[in-house]
């Protein structure tokens, strides 16, 4: 025998004090209408009452205590149900999600069903089983009455020999064969109802299972983050700063050499060469994350950009704090982009860039005088931002309508945070 | 001229290797290196001992790796407008070299980025003009200055934007003239024709002509 029909008695023995507690909480004005009904004295206006005491009880605190229950009812799930419980998504902490998530709406049900369908079917699985063992029993309780001692009830007759007990003690030892199966079934039942009453359907599990698809890639874009600014510090700490102190050795040598010489002239060579490879080097660094971003922080980071720029930029920035390095990396790129885009392809004879911070969201605007009709979808580079933004919970929207102004704008949610290291 | 005699350095740069190879190229040149320093506060401390003629420091230092050397440079020239200074930036931010030049009227002040040092002898040349009073700015702040404004600028001729430049960097007449193969005549002529078409006073001071120049780029900022 498997440990299962175990469990499913101990799941069973456990939910009487589930429902007894549901009772408590949501169940009494119904018991109370059901023996008004059952005695046939019930008027309407008790009725009325009895109804919406219940329903009152089943609305206003129902849901706060349903949510308590139905955690402990999920965790008792896992006497019966090995497959793991989805976690619970809720559309917010906040009270008034209690209120307005199916989810808390099903768990009241849940509980309304503990409180009244799951006591009677558990109480009556016990009767029959204690019913089982007294029929089994039957021949030894006759036999230690010895005989003569007058007939005993049997539920269904009076039987008064021990041979007569024979039909019942067969019955007796059939149910008793029978009662681990029942008690499964009626486990697993119950178990069934708890899995789609408190875990949510399919819609329910894919909204969870969303939210925490979206958490991950969150996670993981900040663990790159992290990794390209360890990277940008090694590049500039190591290799960066060797190459600098190379290319200056090789600029004096050169000093030493007879200017006409043939060894003048490699190291003249080899000394471009090394020029060349800290200007590369130093673009490659400025690609991963620019240091000036790293420094100062995002407005003087899109200055420069407005510098370098071939168009005039005029940046308008209030982005009092540093906000998350993801963040700022993001936008920063964006706006480098969107400079980019208009300086080869618009036309444009002056870009505005506007950057604030409102209401827990960076909103970045790059707006440019040019001709417009900038398919976003089109090789613009812009396509891999707007995921670096989905990245950040943010949206980057785009205007560009031929003839102009193109405008870009991302909003990007973020609380202002000390870029730690 | 200072720099006839012996310019003596204060040295600021937190980069082990990078200090040591300035160390030899300063030495290389003639210039003395009293105290190399690998953060700001000991910079002004080695400048407080040995009143030197000309600090060279890196912005980006410890402890914030911000821009403590162009907070400490601003500092040191406001106790003493004659020191020379050259800060060295990783990268070109104007308000850094706008900052620097409204110290002391701009005398003596360089603004250069890092990557210049290994240019041996533009570098020492700038380090040489700032000892001497003078001004250097980074070729580059001056090309995104150029680009900036437009306006007077676009009256102007390829040979005379090239003239402006090394103006704006500081350059004397008889340099640029060095520079671009003319003579000092011919500069000369480009000089005025720049200075009327841009409406500026002139001036036969390189510097007071330098700043008025880059006082016109920083114009609209």
């Amino acid at each position: 025998m498997s440990a299962w029909p175990w469990r499913s008695i101990g799941y069973l023995l456990t939910t009487l004090p589930s429902a007894v507690a549901a009772f408590a909480t949501l169940g009494v004005p119904w018991l109370v209408l059901a023996v008004r009904l059952a005695q046939g004295r019930a008027r309407a206006g008790e009725v009325a009452v009895l109804v919406l005491i219940g329903v009152s009880l089943a609305a206003v605190p129902g849901p706060l205590a349903a949510a308590w229950l139905s955690g402990r009812e999920l965790r008792r799930l896992r006497t019966v149900d090995a497959r793991p419980v989805q976690a619970r998504f809720r559309s917010g902490r906040r009270l008034r999600s209690r209120y307005t998530d199916p989810l808390a709406w099903r768990e009241v049900g849940y509980v309304l069903l503990l409180a009244t369908v799951s006591p009677v079917l558990v109480l009556a699985v016990m009767a029959i089983a204690l019913m089982a063992v007294t029929f089994a029993a039957s021949p030894i309780i006759l036999g230690a009455q010895g005989a003569g001692a007058g007939p005993v009830t049997l539920v269904f007759g009076k039987v008064d020999s021990v041979v007569g007990t024979a039909p019942y003690a067969a019955a007796g030892a059939a149910l008793l064969l029978l009662l681990p199966y029942l008690a499964t079934a009626l486990a697993g039942a119950h178990a069934a109802v708890a899995r789609a009453l408190l875990t949510g359907g399919a819609s329910e599990r894919l909204r969870a299972e969303l939210v925490e698809v979206s958490r991950s890639r969150t996670r993981l874009a900040d663990a790159f983050e992290a990794e390209r600014r360890r990277i940008e510090r090694d590049l500039h700490d190591g290799a960066q700063q060797r190459l600098v102190g190379f290319t200056l050795k090789l600029g004096l040598a050169r000093l030493d050499l007879p200017p006409d010489s043939s060894a003048a002239a490699l190291v003249d060579e080899a000394h471009g060469e090394a020029k060349q490879l800290m200007a590369e080097l130093r673009e490659l660094i400025h690609g991963i994350r620019p240091q000036i971003l790293t420094d100062l922080g995002l407005p003087a980071a899109l200055g420069e950009l407005a510098d370098r720029s071939t168009v005039p930029v005029v940046v308008e920035a209030d982005v009092p704090e540093r906000l998350p390095a993801l963040v700022e990396n993001t936008v920063y790129f964006v706006v480098a982009e969107a400079l980019t885009n208009a300086a080869k392809h618009s036309r444009a004879t002056c870009v505005t860039v506007t950057a604030r911070v409102k209401g827990g969201a960076l909103d970045v605007e790059v707006r440019d005088d040019g001709h417009g009709g900038a398919d976003p979808d089109r090789g613009s580079g812009l396509t891999g931002l707007a995921d670096r933004v989905a990245v950040t919970g943010g949206r980057m929207l785009m205007s560009s309508p031929a003839g102009g102004p193109t405008v870009l704008r991302v909003e990007v949610p973020c609380d202002p945070s000390p870029s730690s290291e | 001229m200072r720099s006839k005699s012996v310019v003596r350095v204060v040295l600021a740069e937190d980069g082990v290797l990078l200090r040591e190879g300035l160390i030899g190229l300063f030495e290389r040149f003639g210039f003395r290196v009293v105290e190399a320093v690998g953060d700001a506060e000991a910079l002004k401390e080695a400048v407080a001992v040995h009143r030197p003629d000309l600090v060279v420091t890196d912005i980006r230092m410890p402890p914030g790796f911000t821009d403590e050397g162009l907070r400490a440079a601003v500092e040191l020239r406001r106790i003493d407008p004659g020191l020379g200074v050259v800060v060295l930036s990783q990268y070109v931010q104007h308000r850094y070299a706008a900052e620097l030049i409204d110290t002391g009227g701009g005398y003596g002040v360089g603004y250069l980025l890092k990557d210049r040092v290994v240019d041996v002898e533009a570098f020492i040349d700038a380090l040489h003009r700032v000892a001497d009073g003078g001004t250097a700015v980074d070729p580059q702040v001056i090309s995104q200055l150029l680009r900036r404004r437009s306006g007077p600028l676009s009256a102007l001729t390829t040979r005379e934007r090239e003239v402006l430049s090394l103006m704006a960097e500081g350059h004397s007449n008889a340099a640029i003239a060095r520079r671009l193969h003319v003579s000092e005549a011919a500069v000369g002529k480009h000089t005025g024709s720049i200075l009327s078409k841009l409406d500026l006073s002139r001036t036969d001071d390189t510097n007071r002509r330098v700043l008025a120049v880059l006082a016109y780029l920083n114009g609209d900022r």
